[in-house]
């Protein structure tokens, strides 16, 4: 995190130091195949397995739910991902051509993977409006931001975003007014101004409420297909009702991976997880 | 939108030019055009005094820029103050010419010291568009270094502003010293003229005042266009949730030190403003107590609103000199309670208050 972030203050170029098999440098290629592939990752701490020679495929477009108790690694693959940590042994590939745990944070984010964490962080002072523009996707430097004008399309772009998150009533509301699962939803739709080819969602649900947490799924079932996305999380109720593909993961690997019913049907699954 | 950007409406152009007609035409006509013994007159030392405030407004919007919209404070702004001061006492120790006591072409103190000639860095300062450049660069400059390795080794919150003090404080000493060749305690003073025109000439004030004027107007909308630009709204995010603003992509230190840098330069010309109208400038200007005076300013006026400032410098300068006068050895008390009067009931400072005021009749 700390070493990252300091990179990022540095304005350093987003090449890769060690990044020998960097084909194409910025670019993420997925013609041939998923967006996400972690390649038997292993980490440990202190003798402690949190990721036991993980394997998992994440296609274009898909939304992925993982799953699994306490402990299982859930976190750990996620910080995988997103370079906060390194892994012992195995490789994570976006798209064809890009090995992550060769990059630190600011590079994959560049790169597109969007993660959002547990706890909602906006810009409380700022509108709806302007949290969306300031995390769009443009020329974030300085000059261009003293003399920035939205155009027509930008502007679109914010009310689609707005629309899908279910905000276009609270446009001119500071943040800080929001309601907790109106926070979390926001944020979701900065990440989404980010264009993000992966978009990485640590329990989204987590201290909603029945309702909100609906028009989650809702929101969440909307994206799918255009965004690849993978959620973390406990609520089983809200993984049934996005779910697509569920991988559980137990002791820092898959211990399951297909339908819900299929998952939940599984005794192993049932044993360590389900059944309690 | 936001209580960022809606600074203010038609009633805020509307002041702006009521502003801008007394600056420029009402205060001139009635000090110049009018008799002292006319009601109506007004003083050479008041208007004297309002420029001289004017210009301290200019400085407290200036740190306004950096404190309320990034959320950096700096109590070191005295020290770009005086050396925009100093590098227009420069040009106005030079044009004093032969006029001095010693009758040398070298400024008074260098006669004394027995120096033969100009150190190098005094060269050109007999140009007006040099020493104004000067006034421009030197501030700038020094930010812009300061602040390119204070904002990268990620320095913030009050070891930026303990940083700040030191550095005035550091100048402030070398000032002092007579071989550093800015006059030492006694910096400069007995101006005689400036492009020409006496400085002893009621006129001559009466300009300055309304060059002061102008370009506290210009400086406010400048600052106004920064602060509701999209940088603005950057900027106000850097003070809110920093790394936040880092996952959307953003590199703070661009911002930061754009404008720290334009604050710096700010003050620098407020300085050079200040210099001719007061008469003098010393390293006194320097001494940290001026730049936590500045902080106060815009404290009590109002953080985040460049008008409040403005109020808050004119507001404290005001009481300053009506205190300074009936009550000599009590206004450090009263600054000190002010300050914590304000910090405590007035977090919002009087332009809060006003707004409370305003919700509540409404």
């Amino acid at each position: 995190m700390n070493t990252a972030t300091v990179e990022l203050q540095q304005g350093g170029d987003y090449t890769s130091a060690g990044g020998s098999r960097i084909i194409m440098p910025g670019e993420v290629d997925v013609s041939h195949g998923p967006i996400l592939y972690l390649d038997s990752i292993s980490v440990s701490f202190d003798g402690f397995k949190a990721l036991n020679n993980l394997t998992l495929t994440i296609e274009v477009g898909e939304l992925r739910c993982i799953i699994g108790p306490n402990g299982a690694g859930k976190t750990t693959m996620m910080d995988v991902i997103t370079g906060k940590t390194r892994p012992d042994s195995g490789t994570a590939f976006l798209g064809q051509t890009i090995d992550l745990t060769l990059l630190n944070e600011p590079e994959i984010a560049h790169l597109g993977v969007g993660r959002k964490f547990q706890k909602p962080s906006v810009f409380e002072n700022h509108t709806v409006f302007e949290n969306l523009e300031l995390a769009m996707k443009t020329d974030k430097r300085v000059w261009r931001s003293l003399f920035a004008k939205l155009n027509g399309e930008e502007r679109a772009r914010i009310e689609e975003t707005l629309a899908l998150i279910k905000l276009s009533d609270k446009v001119n509301l500071p943040a800080g007014l929001l309601a907790h699962g109106q926070k979390q939803w926001l944020e979701i739709g900065m990440l989404l101004m980010q264009e993000p080819k992966l978009l990485l969602l640590d329990e989204p649900v987590a201290g909603m409420t029945d309702f909100e947490t609906e028009r989650t799924a809702e929101l969440l079932n909307g994206l799918a297909g255009k965004h690849s996305i993978v959620v973390v999380e406990h609520d089983m109720e809200f993984v049934g009702s996005i779910a697509r593909t569920v991988t559980v993961l137990h002791e820092g690997s898959v211990l399951a991976e297909g339908t819900m019913d299929q998952v939940q049907n599984d005794e192993r699954v049932i044993e360590v997880y389900l059944g309690r | 939108m936001s209580a960022i950007t809606k600074l203010y409406g038609y009633k805020g152009w509307l002041a702006l030019s009521i502003f801008s007609a007394a600056v420029l035409i009402l205060v001139p006509l009635l000090n110049q055009a009018t008799a002292d013994s006319n009601p109506l007159h007004i003083s050479d030392y008041t208007v004297s005094l309002m420029g001289k405030i004017m210009c301290y407004a200019i400085v407290a919007m200036a740190i306004d820029l950096i404190w309320g919209y990034a959320g950096i404070l700096s109590l070191g702004h005295g020290l770009f103050f005086a050396l925009g001061g100093y590098a227009m006492g420069m040009y106005l120790m030079r044009m004093i010419g032969t006029e001095g006591q010693y009758h040398s072409n070298l400024p008074d103190f260098m006669v004394f010291l027995d120096w033969k000639e100009l150190p190098w860095y005094w060269t050109g300062t007999d140009h007006f568009w040099f020493a104004a450049l000067l006034v421009v660069l030197v501030p700038g400059l020094l930010a812009f270094v300061f602040g390119y390795f204070a904002f990268r080794s990620r320095i913030k919150g009050v070891y930026f502003s303990i940083i700040t003090q030191a550095l005035t404080f550091a100048f402030m000493l070398l000032f002092f010293r007579n071989e550093t060749g800015f006059g030492g305690n006694n910096g400069f003073t007995d101006f005689k003229r400036i492009i020409g025109f006496a400085l002893a000439d009621p006129a001559t004030k009466t300009g300055l005042f309304m060059a002061t004027g102008l370009f506290l107007v210009f400086a406010l909308l400048t600052c106004r266009y920064i602060v509701t630009s999209k940088f603005g709204r950057v900027l106000a995010a850097i003070r809110d949730h920093e790394s936040r603003l880092m996952f959307c992509g953003y590199n703070p230190l661009g911002y930061k030190l754009f404008v720290w840098t334009l604050s710096a330069i700010l003050c620098g010309i407020a300085g050079a403003l200040y210099v001719p109208q007061v008469g003098i400038i010393n390293p006194g200007e320097m001494s940290p107590g001026n730049s936590i005076e500045i902080a106060i300013w815009a404290a009590v006026g109002g953080r985040g609103t460049l008008i409040g400032p403005l109020l808050g410098a004119a507001i404290v300068n005001g009481a300053k000199s009506w205190f300074t006068v009936a009550f000599p050895e009590y206004w450090l008390y009263f600054l000190g309670l002010l300050f914590v009067g304000v910090t405590l009931y007035m977090p919002a400072g009087v332009v809060g208050v006003v707004q409370q005021l305003k919700a509540r009749f409404k």
